[in-house]
């Protein structure tokens, strides 16, 4: 017989801890959920805009009721329940339903504060929580009733009052304090915001103190506590809530502010677990939905007895949902003696932007009227970056990073046909569509449905603006991001544990690190193989099956599956000779296609597969080697001719292009890896946008690293300066090897170095003569194993054969 | 048509991995998995029409190497949400044998675009 999981509030972390469980464990329990209000479970942090007239009840429904019944759940909605009999693990509602458990999830939510005063009983008195809230306040505007009075401008309260508003009422806002929304705001972003909502036509009392509702059948005005009376028709309590721990606690549930919980989100009872904002965790309380959704995949693994994953907390950022009007806080936005402010104010712009910045890292964010890099602060805040290599320009933005064009546009200002995935040609209407309709709540599901942000990753961050727009914010992405679906693991993690333990077959990682699929995906696969011939360069069998194809057959596959071939030409220099074998080449195969590379290079596009050993041989035979185009390796180095030929040359940089490309050919990287050198500061060469460039002066060499020219232009951050070419070969060396060991797979250097900051690659490369040295060693040790031909091997037939050849003919 | 064709022995493909077998109606990819599980699709995925005997065997599923759909070896059947199918041939294992029987489609059909190109 299946377990038995009881429900107890029929809301978003509830649900959402059931979505979860349904999908890693679908016939474990017979699930059962008892809900107060008489609906499925709906999207409640959207009542606002509900309220404000922009979505109806149903755009909002995340699970309407025949999804329960697909689901095979029963549902008991609008029922209450009011006791736990905890030794009959029984629960009963007020109407006399009963269900027994072997597993309760209290989900109960929270309530909102009701300020103890008198009348605050009388009709028309309400909160501002629930679908049957919205309704009240929608129908007493709709009866023609003028005045509203909301108590409490914070988050809440303001969404309700413009929402008021926006159906016709007049609205008060009361405040006791002086600042709006305080626990979100500073006092000058707090002016900015009232500002524009008087503008709007809210008015604010602010400063006051609410003394009685007045009102005989129902509310007819407040009074404050200095005598002020003003007329009502409703009122909105929206002072605060508090979690809803009447049940828990009168079943002796052990309750503080909260329903007390563990990391796996168990109660003090062992059969029972709470989540989302009646539980007190480590202390703390959320009254916000971001952390509910990793609440709720924690708390899904327990239930289905895997044990794995535990909730550690979250940092939240909020939004407020108020149409035109751009706010975005997070973190501790107020500072203390021990931090700094980094302010910006454009009152003209009604821009307001602040970082709270303590030892260089970014604490706490405020903004105003430009919140595009809201998520890169809050990003920079959770992973606890360094800013000091960026803290003069941090205020300006991510722009310098962003893909060039877009920045600065709010996603909500752009129309249903733009452009916003230019990869996948996804326009913002096609992204909003499938939010609403198929109820997705992360980038990820987004990118799975829609494809935008899936394949070069530059509008990510676009993407999550819209879907903070459509649903709300749900992306509390945690620090350290897992590498795939088959693990729980994050790249450092596996990465260390392949170093530590000593591990050399992809086998082995996954016994050890408990892999959930029984050969990993094409995602981790490469990643696995790459970390451990990067690690054991002497000892890891390189693993083809698992490289994706172009570095399986050295050559890049095109849209019809022909693939094209790039010989090398060291520094590109070629001679008449190699440039009569390409042409031979390209004759004797029939090669439709020859063009000349971005890297100096020649392309021969659309090469049978089975030509490829063929052409290779004929390309060997000619002197030349793999070209390596194809590779998360060394790809090219671009030269100009330098003071050999050029009348401005200060030094020998195609010879020293060579020097690098001889040295360097063949290794394998996270990413591409491109170099150039130029001959003086004119840099023909462009050596400023490339993972390694060197800009020869009259007195020695620029170093300059972490450039690139593709998806984000990045222009390079200069490491040092030498004066000598054996310098430039150790500083390349081991600047190619510490990206080795510590870049992610897939990270490139440019946004490598913007996660561990420029000033630590040059506390490893600059100012650690002896770890350089070391890692120079490293370097060459591991090119011992890597400098073999890849086309040679395979032209002579010895390696891979069964790739070129197909299985069989039939007639 | 419906004659069982031996196109090779189970060694030639390699685990996790795929080989071509040229016929009239056109490639067929013939998958090989980790437990040695033999499978035939055609080679053309139903987004784009990449090879799929170029992709990454994981599992018993295929990644197409052109834009990454994920398919089901023994369906054909593209992994949700995108929505598409490769033709499936008959394929089975006879000792080391490899047999495959290309007259016969079955089901799996012709294939559809999918919705989330």
């Amino acid at each position: 017989m299946k377990e038995r999981l009881v429900l107890i509030g029929n809301g978003m972390a509830g649900m959402r801890t059931v979505e979860e469980l349904l999908k890693i464990a679908p016939d474990k329990y017979a699930i059962t959920v008892f809900g107060s209000e008489p609906h499925g479970n709906y999207n409640r942090i959207m009542l606002s805009p509900v309220l404000a007239g922009e979505k109806t009840v149903d755009q909002i429904m995340i699970n309407d009721l025949p999804w329960y019944a697909e689901q095979g759940i029963t549902l008991h909605a609008g029922s209450e329940v009011v006791k736990i009999d905890r030794a009959r693990r029984q629960v009963i509602a007020a109407d006399g339903t009963t269900a027994t458990y072997d597993r309760l999830l209290l989900a109960t939510g929270s309530v909102p504060f009701i300020l103890p005063i008198p009348g605050n009983d009388l009709p028309g008195v309400i909160g501002f929580r629930d679908i049957a809230d919205v309704n009240t306040m929608l129908d007493t505007a709709q009866a023609g009733r003028k005045h509203a009075v909301v108590i409490g401008g914070g988050l809440l309260g303001l969404e309700a009052a413009n929402g008021l508003m926006k159906q016709g009422m007049e609205c008060t806002v009361v405040h006791l304090g002086d600042v709006l929304m305080e626990r979100q705001l500073d006092p000058f972003a707090a002016d900015l915001l009232r500002t524009t909502l008087e503008e709007r036509g809210l008015r604010f009392l602010m400063g006051m103190q609410t003394a009685a509702i007045l009102g005989e059948d129902r509310v007819r005005a407040v009074r404050f506590k200095d005598g002020l009376e003003i007329p009502s028709d409703l009122v909105v309590m929206a002072a605060g809530i508090r979690p809803n721990i009447t049940l828990a606690k009168q079943s002796g549930i052990h309750c503080e502010r909260g329903i007390v919980v563990n990391d796996t989100l168990q109660t003090y009872d062992p059969r029972i677990y709470a989540v989302g904002e009646c539980v007190q965790h480590r202390g703390q309380v959320y009254g916000l939905v971001a952390p509910l959704w990793e609440q709720a995949k924690v708390c899904a693994n327990h239930l289905a007895h895997y044990g794995i994953g535990r909730y550690l907390g979250s940092v939240t950022s909020t939004k407020l949902k108020v149409t035109g009007i751009d706010l975005f806080s997070a973190g501790d936005f107020n500072g203390g003696p021990d931090t700094d402010e980094i302010v910006l104010r454009d009152p003209a712009r009604g821009v307001y932007k602040k970082l709270v910045v303590k030892e260089n890292r970014v604490q706490g964010a405020v903004m105003y009227g430009d919140t595009v890099d809201g998520a890169w602060y809050f990003q920079l805040l959770r992973e606890g970056t360094d800013i000091s290599d960026f803290r003069e320009t941090v205020l300006f933005g991510h722009a310098h990073m962003a893909d060039a064009g877009r920045e600065g546009h709010s996603v909500m200002a752009m129309s249903d046909d733009a452009e916003i995935c230019g990869c996948n040609g996804v326009c913002k209407g096609t992204i909003v569509k499938a939010i609403s309709e198929k109820k997705l709540f992360t980038v990820d599901e987004v990118r799975a449905h829609t494809k935008a942000s899936a394949s070069c990753g530059s509008c990510t961050g676009l993407v999550e603006q819209i879907l903070a727009a459509t649903v709300g914010n749900f992306d509390a992405t945690p620090k350290e991001k897992a590498m795939c679906k088959c693990t729980e693991h994050s790249h450092d993690v596996v990465r260390k544990a392949i170093r530590e333990e000593h591990l050399i077959s992809l086998r082995e990682v996954f016994d050890l690190l408990n892999w959930k699929t029984p050969n990993g995906c094409h995602s981790c696969r490469p990643a696995l193989n790459y970390y451990l011939i990067s690690t054991w360069p002497a000892e890891a069998q390189d693993d083809y099956q698992s490289r994706f194809i172009n570095e399986r057959v050295h050559a890049n596959i095109q849209k019809d599956g022909t693939y094209s071939v790039v010989p090398r030409m060291w520094g590109g220099l070629t001679t008449p000779d190699e440039l009569r074998a390409i042409a031979d080449v390209a004759d004797k195969y029939q090669i439709p296609t020859v063009k000349v590379t971005g890297g100096q290079r020649i392309d021969l596009l659309g090469v049978k597969k089975e030509d490829l050993p063929k052409v290779w041989g004929d390309l060997n035979a000619a002197g030349m080697v793999s070209g390596h185009a194809y590779g998360k390796s060394l790809r090219t180095v671009k030269t100009c001719v330098g003071s050999e030929w050029c009348r401005f040359g200060t030094q020998d940089s195609t010879g020293l292009g060579v020097k690098l490309e001889k040295m360097t050919w063949g290794s394998w990287t996270p990413h591409k890896f491109k170099m150039a050198v130029s001959g003086c500061p004119r840099n023909c060469a462009e050596a400023t946008i490339k993972d390694f460039g060197v800009v020869c002066v009259d007195s020695g060499y620029e170093v300059h690293i972490g450039g690139n020219g593709g998806i984000k232009i990045r222009g390079t951050d200069l490491l040092c300066k030498l004066t000598t070419e054996q310098d430039v070969m150790e500083y390349c060396g081991a600047f190619m090897q510490i990206y080795r060991e510590e870049g992610r797979y897939l990270e490139r250097t440019a946004p490598w170095i913007e996660r561990v900051g420029l000033s630590y690659v040059k506390s490893r490369i600059v100012e650690d003569d002896e770890g350089r040295r070391a890692l120079y060693a490293r370097f060459l040790e591991s090119q011992k194993y890597a400098q073999v031909d890849p086309w040679a091997e395979r032209a002579s037939g010895a390696v891979d054969a069964h790739e070129f050849k197909p299985l069989a003919v039939m007639a | 048509m419906n004659d069982w064709h031996d196109v090779g022995c189970l060694d030639d493909i390699p685990p996790l991995g795929a080989r071509v077998v040229r016929s009239a109606q056109g490639d067929i990819a013939v998958f090989r998995t980790a437990d040695n599980d033999v499978f035939a699709l055609r080679d053309r995925c139903p987004h784009k029409g990449g090879p799929l005997s170029q992709g990454i065997v994981h599992g018993q599923r295929v990644t197409c190497p052109l834009h990454g759909w994920v398919l089901e070896l023994a369906s054909g059947n593209a992994v949700a949400p995108d929505i598409g199918c490769a033709k499936r041939f008959p394929v089975k294992l006879i000792g080391d044998r490899v047999l495959l029987q290309v007259g016969a489609a079955s089901a799996g059909g012709e294939e559809q675009h999918g919705a989330a190109a």
